[in-house]
């Protein structure tokens, strides 16, 4: 498995292909990374600046308003059942989704990252120990496994957060071990080595900043893992809890009514859809500009 | 190459130990108990003593996991707590649904791939990619649950092509009944594959091997077919292993969705139930599966790749 892994990241940095200024500031600069990029701006915006613009509040019915009203010049997507304002929730329940995601995935490069550092430098029993223990939560199914972590936790969006930490590590420590394995055996780390430089400014100057970027961009598409993890959790009534907003559980309050108004259940499969496609697009570019050949 | 086969095969068996291991002790720190669940809150603490000893649930716990270590080993997994049926006689059911929606999603994976990922590889960079890309994207970040309820509303209940619920009577019936979930699980996961079997190709097409052929004389049909299809399939067939013990986590979602008795929704309502004995045989069928399929994946390719050779 180990294979595939190896072959679409190892090289996806080469050190030292130094262009001029310019072609640097376009590689980084592709379509890619700025429609992407620019996708994702307009979402976080949305998410984090609508609830202060919106009158109305995400989680108290509102038998004043219309339930299940269509779109209008006061409710711009509409009513759910409980007359609540939809767009105030999407951005709310926005909030929630991507705050796991970012959180979530942060704490998995991180632990993922030391651990194959250390795998992939030290070698010896430590990597025996850490690739076993790779190998084994990867035979456990992902889902079923942090179905039973959050059933021990009890819902709640926080457990998410700790089951995504508690099994999302594994493919860092794979990627960042198999990048360690080839960077600790290129010259510049066997000069540094003879020069007489301690093994941690060694992991840390010359194989961290090399192995970095091919985690950086597998966590893109683990970002967007992440939103469907947390959403489809929330969906099945083990995250977020009603009456709070989240993309997943708005899917699932809206269900029962999608003949009567199919726009409900649309706008936040949409927005998850969304969110997750910006993400792809700028892991996409990233891949691309790293990988000059690509 | 038996003798490879059979080391594997002893392999697994610690890996399998450390799963029951595991999944004894998680379901067993879940809070909440299957006493309460089945009397709810009218138990008497007498009723409730005679169930658990009927259970066994008094006994100490390492005694519990002793007794389910020795049955299994002999094939025995318990009783379901909650129906009353041998653990073995109720997977027994729930595994065929739960296989041939993973191998229908599969097989319609790769119809979706090769065409797809051929199309992008040939043109690369003109417009047929950019679309490929696009829906490769697009596909990666659909939602599993989102993209099956709108299946099924539109086209089960709105429509009544398919049926809303249960994996219908024979072959010909599983098809016409799983095709929505399979199709859901399909658009949700073919991204990879697609992506996997282009970047191979467009690596293969530069190969030395290829000019050659072509320099030969060979037709660009039986280039493509011959020579680069059959060297871009050996990074494919990971990907889709990879996919495919994420496919049977996925169902999980799908079989709740389209109402399906497979193993995932098994899983979900023995979690909500504290049914030990099912959530460990349905952990442990599942830990058998995937190791299986990491097996097949790396027989496939010495398969493939007569350089791959095991011994």
């Amino acid at each position: 498995m180990s294979v595939a892994l190896q072959e679409s990241t190892t090289g996806a940095l080469q050190p030292g292909r130094v262009g001029s200024a310019r072609r640097q500031r376009e590689r980084w600069l592709n379509p890619l990374i700025l429609g992407g990029g620019a996708l994702l701006a307009l979402i976080v915006l949305f998410v984090v600046l609508y609830p202060f613009i919106s009158p109305f509040d995400p989680t108290a019915p509102d038998f004043t308003q219309p339930p299940l009203s269509p779109p209008s010049r006061t409710h711009l997507l509409g009513t759910d059942s409980f007359g609540r304002d939809t767009l105030t929730r999407l951005a709310y329940g926005g909030r929630v989704d991507l705050l796991v995601a970012l959180i979530g995935t942060a704490g998995t490069v991180i632990v993922g990252g030391i651990l194959g550092l250390i795998a992939g430098y030290a070698g010896g029993w430590a990597d025996t120990l850490i690739m076993r223990l790779v190998d084994f939560t990867l035979t456990m199914p992902y889902l079923v496994l942090v179905i039973a972590i959050v059933a021990i936790l009890g819902p709640g969006t926080e457990n998410i957060v700790y089951a995504i930490w508690l099994v999302g590590w594994v493919a860092y420590a794979r990627i960042v071990r198999a990048e360690t394995l080839v960077a600790r055996r290129q010259e510049y780390v066997e000069a540094a080595r003879v020069v007489g430089m301690g093994t941690k400014r060694i992991v840390l100057r010359h194989i961290l900043p090399n192995v970095a970027a091919a985690a950086l961009v597998y966590a893109m598409a683990d970002m967007v893992l992440n939103i469907l993890l947390a959403s489809s959790l929330s969906f099945l009534g083990l995250g977020t809890q009603p009456p709070n907003p989240e993309w997943g559980l708005m899917v699932a309050e809206a269900r029962d009514f999608f003949l009567r108004d199919w726009r409900l259940m649309t706008y936040p499969g949409l927005a998850v859809l969304v969110t997750g496609a910006a993400l792809g697009l700028i892991g996409d570019g990233l891949a691309q500009a790293l990988r000059p050949k690509g | 190459m038996t003798g490879y086969i059979l080391r594997r095969v002893a392999y697994m068996v610690p890996v399998l130990f450390l799963i029951t291991l595991f999944t004894f002790f998680l379901v067993r720190l879940v809070p909440g108990d299957p006493v309460t669940a089945m009397l709810g809150p009218r138990g008497t603490p007498e009723r409730r003593a005679a169930m658990e000893k009927a259970m066994k649930l008094d006994r100490p716990i390492w005694e519990q996991y002793v007794a389910f270590v020795t049955g299994a080993a002999r094939g025995d997994l318990g009783d379901s707590l909650w129906k009353k049926q041998p653990v073995t006689r109720v997977l027994a059911d729930r595994i065929p649904p739960t296989l041939f929606l993973v191998f229908y999603a599969l097989v319609m994976t790769i119809i979706l791939t090769l065409p797809l990922a051929g199309w992008a590889a040939l043109n690369k960079g003109r417009w047929p990619d950019q679309f490929v890309r696009v829906f490769t994207v697009v596909s990666l970040a659909m939602p599993v649950y989102w993209i099956g309820l709108m299946l099924l509303q539109l086209f089960a209940v709105k429509r009544k092509l398919f049926p809303v619920s249960g994996w219908g009577e024979g072959f010909l019936g599983h098809l016409h009944a799983l095709f929505l979930p399979a199709l859901g699980l399909t658009l949700a996961i073919a991204s990879l594959t697609i992506r996997s079997l282009r970047n191979a190709m467009l690596e293969t097409m530069g190969q030395d091997f290829v000019r050659t052929a072509r320099a030969k004389g060979i037709g660009e049909r039986a280039v493509f077919t011959g020579h680069v299809l059959r060297n871009s399939a050996l990074s494919t067939v990971t990907i889709l292993g990879i996919n495919l013990a994420f496919l049977i986590g996925g169902t999980t979602i799908t079989e709740t969705i389209f109402a399906i008795p497979g193993l995932g929704q098994l899983i979900v309502t023995a979690v909500f139930q504290r049914d030990y004995p099912v959530i460990q045989g349905v952990t442990l069928t599942i830990g058998i599966m995937v190791l299986l399929i990491n097996l097949v994946v790396d027989l496939t390719y010495a398969m493939l790749d007569p350089r791959v050779s095991y011994t």
